[in-house]
């Protein structure tokens, strides 16, 4: 992993909301083929960091993804980078516009979000029309999966990706992303290790927004 | 490219996600209905100041637009971003390849299409009805009124925006415009009028002040053009008319809710790109 290609770079990263300082400092190197467990108590700046490297929050500090500003060239990024948020948001489009609409932006085939949405036991076709607002819970993080999967990002940044999920799509999941592009870097944010650590190779823990653990498992 | 073509996305799901919605169709009927009520209870043939005809139903088209569209559009607009920030539907749309600034411009021009089309189009069938109906259509009027029209709506949507942009809750926003479109309804000319009067203050200054509220600009280009001489706004119609011509009046309140509704917008762009999005 050491001669691994850097595709985000963190340094001195500093992320302070009015007067509370949410993260102080940090850096580190994020390398392609790492599959890293992002681990810490709420609060501890994991969802903070995940902003920051999406370009969502200004921040003190530099990050660069891959070579580019999270904030300026945001397009070129997040074309590759797919996002697995913790809680599904109320999205008023339905499915099939959600198909078309990420399938456009992302430049991605509409069928291979079907695919893996009816692999993790979702059926398209049958909830074409319904505002994804009004699916269940685990209907929805299993459609947010596929629009993530489906794209074949280079950086695959997840928070808590299983926790809406039945036990039978949370395998078939976690089967998805061990199979997962090698060469890509894969982020999962989660309250526990024993989760997901059959999934990654890397273990970053953590606490008031300061790394205070970093190994390979 | 890329960024035509997000913004492109944006502006489609904007206009899909309100045609879905309630509140569009109640508001295209409410205007829709406006203009049916008006042909069937004879206004065409009601006569106000000399004006007879579809004039006379488009002058109460602009009246009825005046008091509905802006508060409508402010209210329907400024939850649109912070909305989205609140929710965390933000948080997930802008993770796709979205400028900041294809997000803003696309939700601010679905908003225009959506809120102007159905305003447009009643206004509109009233001239078709007109022509089949053998009822004298006023081109120049017609003409007039929809370019007032997307003005008005224009700016208030620009306004809106910057409120969305800055807002720290939904609540704050609806609060916020709610306050600015009541500050802009009493600074209209019957009430400049009576400050004018009461407080003898110096007229110029106070018809200067009158004429930098969209609302009021909305309201004296709309009349200027039936009521040349302005004689329903009373006294400040010498003050008015003193200092511009009708000519340069018309083409100031067209051009000037657009601008005022480019700054704000532009100020609500600027804003969210150099924020926090979240």
């Amino acid at each position: 992993m050491e001669d691994s290609e850097i595709l985000i770079t963190v340094d001195q990263l500093t992320k302070s909301f009015k007067k509370t300082t949410v993260i102080e400092n940090l850096s580190h190197r994020f390398k392609a083929g790492e599959r890293i467990a992002l681990v810490g108590q709420n609060g501890a700046g994991k969802t903070t960091l995940i902003r920051c490297i999406l370009g969502l929050y200004k921040y003190d500090g530099v990050i660069e993804v891959l070579g580019m500003n999270p904030r300026k060239d945001r397009e070129k990024i997040l074309q590759n980078i797919g996002f697995v948020p913790q809680i599904p948001p109320p999205i008023k489009m339905t499915v099939g516009e959600m198909l078309d609409f990420f399938g456009k932006l992302t430049n991605t085939d509409q069928q291979e979000f079907i695919d893996i949405s009816e692999n993790l036991g979702l059926d398209v076709k049958a909830n074409l029309h319904k505002p994804f607002m009004k699916l269940s819970g685990g209907m929805k993080q299993k459609l947010l999966v596929s629009f993530a999967l489906g794209r074949k990002p280079k950086i695959l940044l997840m928070d808590e990706p299983a926790a809406n999920l039945d036990p039978k799509a949370r395998t078939i999941l976690f089967d998805y992303l061990h199979k997962f592009n090698k060469n890509a870097l894969m982020i999962i944010s989660s309250h526990r290790i024993d989760e997901v650590e059959d999934l990654v190779n890397r273990l970053i823990e953590m606490d008031m927004g300061k790394i205070v653990i970093d190994k390979e498992v | 490219m890329k960024s035509f073509e997000s913004l492109k996305e944006i502006i489609r799901s904007d206009i899909r996600q309100s045609l879905r919605s309630r509140w569009f169709w109640a508001y295209s009927t409410l205007f829709g209905g406006f203009v049916a009520i008006m042909f069937t209870s004879g206004i065409t043939e009601s006569q106000i100041i000399g004006f007879v005809g579809l004039s006379r139903l488009m002058v109460t088209f602009m009246q009825i637009s005046m008091a509905i569209l802006p508060i409508y559009v402010l209210i329907s607009t400024v939850r649109s971003v912070v909305g989205d920030r609140e929710n965390s539907v933000m948080e997930y749309i802008l993770s796709l390849p979205i400028s900041f600034s294809s997000y803003f411009w696309g939700k601010l021009i679905g908003r225009f299409l959506i809120i102007y089309t159905p305003v447009f189009i009643a206004l509109l069938g009233a001239v078709l009805w007109a022509l089949i109906t053998n009822i004298e259509v006023p081109w120049d009027l017609f003409i007039l009124y929809s370019v007032l029209l997307a003005s008005l709506v224009f700016f208030f949507l620009g306004l809106s925006m910057y409120i969305s942009a800055r807002a720290s809750s939904q609540d704050i926003a609806v609060s916020t415009a709610f306050i600015i479109w009541l500050f802009l309804v009493a600074f209209i000319d019957l009430i400049l009028i009576g400050i004018m009067l009461r407080m003898r203050g110096n007229p110029d200054l106070i018809i200067g002040l009158g004429m930098l509220n969209p609302l009021q600009v909305f309201r004296t280009g709309s009349l200027i053009l039936f009521d040349p001489k302005l004689t329903v706004m009373g006294t400040a119609s010498y003050y008015v008319l003193d200092t511009v011509s009708r000519g340069v009046f018309i083409a100031f309140s067209i051009i000037y809710p657009i601008i005022l509704g480019f700054l704000f917008a532009f100020l609500g762009n600027r804003y969210f790109n150099r924020n926090d999005v979240v």
